[in-house]
């Protein structure tokens, strides 16, 4: 990451005419305070990996060692940043916010003479900052040299020859309307050779009857011929019919068909959206 | 089936591609342990016969465009990294990139685990990303493993079988050092700058000690890894 402008580029080509001029005075030296245009900076502002990462870029930038950090310079350069963060309106972490009080305290602290009778030791308050800033450096680098090992998928490829097992994950589609209401003029044709017999007429309640068939399909997925008894007749098989739609409808069970013209079946609800109804 | 059924010579080169079937065919790396129980009995072969043919199975991939690898989880077969920019010609998309933000956080649960999100966060000096952790763990290269016992009970961080197979590695060990705190006697000097004498010599080079003993991940290996 290098966000200084290509002024320097030629500057080492010798020729007096490559010497970059800025207002007629030829241009040396870059300026400490390198302008920098806001929307580039908005664009590598965002690439720092926080406060620990700014300082470490500003510090490298000017070619400074770690460890003889010029603690006033870099507080002003990176308040510097921090503003111009602020006028870009780029959300400022406070983890940056932090880091600027810190080096304003440790700035404060290496101005204040220190009591000569100090009973503590007196620590030079560079000290932390500098072990941070080391300690993040060298993960840094972890970090880069992880991403260059080879990896698999990216620089390492497995040879297979797995066998294709047909062990389809797909889901059975869900039956059309038109199935269901196969099935049911099936079971009512079943149902009016039973009417003859139908002697007395038991109450039927769907709510009762829905109880019945989640009861049963607790059991396991059942056939859709198990659920409706046409020995109930006519009203009977309407009953449990609309029991099963009631409870399809709210999704407690789902009614599936292997293949096409596979019976019907009933079973609690797997991780699928769509019901049989919701298609019409 | 006793050993005597299967006269050695005859059944060697056999054995191995019974043994290199098992590893193309199968959805990740094998390990020893089931290689052993695979075809141990039948081949009346013990753990360490086994490796011999897996080495003998290696060399004959010498001249391969692929070639035998042991890694954390075991044994596999793959393509020689010098093949690969061939093989990426097949796919159009590309792998994803990882942020720096994520191979930090990586490379500290790597080199520094156990490790809790609070300690990670001390060194990187920013909030780690719920994001970041979870494609971590999605990713199967990073596991919970365990708590510590403080206050809030953070959950501990360490790496996976699967990050050394992905990384191509057998163990956390094969991973290049931690880079050292460089100029130990620049810093030495500094330190006691820094402290203007006030920090006894003798403290200054603990610390420097204590910084930069070169530092290697710790061998937590799958059992499989560790058989010799």
């Amino acid at each position: 990451m290098n966000a200084e402008p290509a002024v320097s580029e030629h500057r080492d080509s010798g020729a007096e005419k490559s010497i970059p001029k800025v207002r007629g005075q030829p241009l040396v030296k870059l300026p400490d305070d390198l302008y920098i245009p806001p929307d580039a900076l908005e664009v590598f502002l965002e690439t720092f990996e926080g406060p620990l990462d700014l300082l470490l870029y500003l510090i490298r930038k000017q070619n400074l060692d770690i460890l003889d950090i010029p603690v006033s310079k870099i507080t002003e350069q990176y308040m510097e940043y921090i503003q111009l963060m602020r006028e870009l309106k780029l959300e400022l972490a406070a983890e940056y916010l932090l880091m600027a009080a810190w080096l304003a305290e440790i700035k404060s602290r290496i101005l204040l003479p220190r009591p000569p009778a100090a009973e503590e030791e007196p620590v030079d308050p560079r000290m932390a900052l500098v072990r941070r800033l080391q300690e993040y450096e060298r993960f840094k680098t972890a970090a880069e040299t992880l991403e260059a090992l080879p990896r698999v998928g990216r620089d390492l490829f497995l040879a297979q020859a797995r066998p294709d097992v047909a062990r389809s994950a797909t889901p059975p589609p869900p039956p059309a309307l038109r199935e269901l209401l196969l099935a049911l003029r099936e079971a009512l044709l079943r149902a009016e050779l039973f009417a003859r017999h139908t002697v007395a007429v038991e109450p039927l309640s769907v709510r009762s009857r829905m109880s019945r068939i989640l009861e049963r399909v607790e059991r396991g997925p059942a056939r859709f011929e198990e659920l409706v008894d046409p020995a109930e007749g006519r009203a009977g098989v309407v009953v449990a019919f609309v029991a099963l739609l009631e409870l399809v409808k709210n999704g407690l069970l789902e009614v599936f068909q292997e293949t096409a013209f596979a019976p019907l079946h009933v079973d609690r609800p797997r991780a699928r959206e769509c019901s049989p109804m919701e298609e019409t | 089936m006793s050993e005597t059924d299967i006269p050695p010579r005859e059944t060697a080169g056999r054995i191995e591609n019974v043994l290199e079937a098992l590893l193309l065919a199968a959805d990740g790396p094998l390990s020893l342990d089931q290689l052993h129980k695979l075809v141990g009995e039948e081949f009346g072969l013990s753990r360490r016969e086994l490796r011999e043919r897996l080495a003998q199975l290696a060399e004959r991939y010498a001249d391969d465009a692929c070639e035998l690898k042991e890694v954390a989880s075991g044994w596999r077969i793959q393509i020689r990294p010098e093949y690969s920019a061939w093989v990426g010609r097949l796919w159009q998309d590309k792998p994803p990139r990882y942020s720096r933000a994520l191979l930090e956080t990586l490379a500290l649960i790597v080199y520094r685990q156990p490790i809790t999100r609070g300690e990670i966060e001390d060194v990187r000096g920013v909030s780690v990303s719920t994001n970041i952790l979870r494609t971590l763990l999605d990713r199967g290269w990073v596991r919970e493993v365990g708590h510590k016992e403080v206050p809030g009970r953070p959950a501990l961080y360490g790496t996976t079988p699967q990050f050394l197979d992905d990384f191509n590695l057998k163990s956390l060990d094969q991973l290049p050092p931690l880079p050292e705190v460089k100029d130990l006697d620049q810093l030495e000097a500094a330190l006691a700058r820094l402290g203007q004498g006030a920090v006894p010599a003798q403290a200054a080079q603990e610390a420097v000690a204590q910084e930069s003993a070169p530092e290697a991940p710790s061998a937590a290996v799958p059992p499989e890894a560790t058989l010799h």
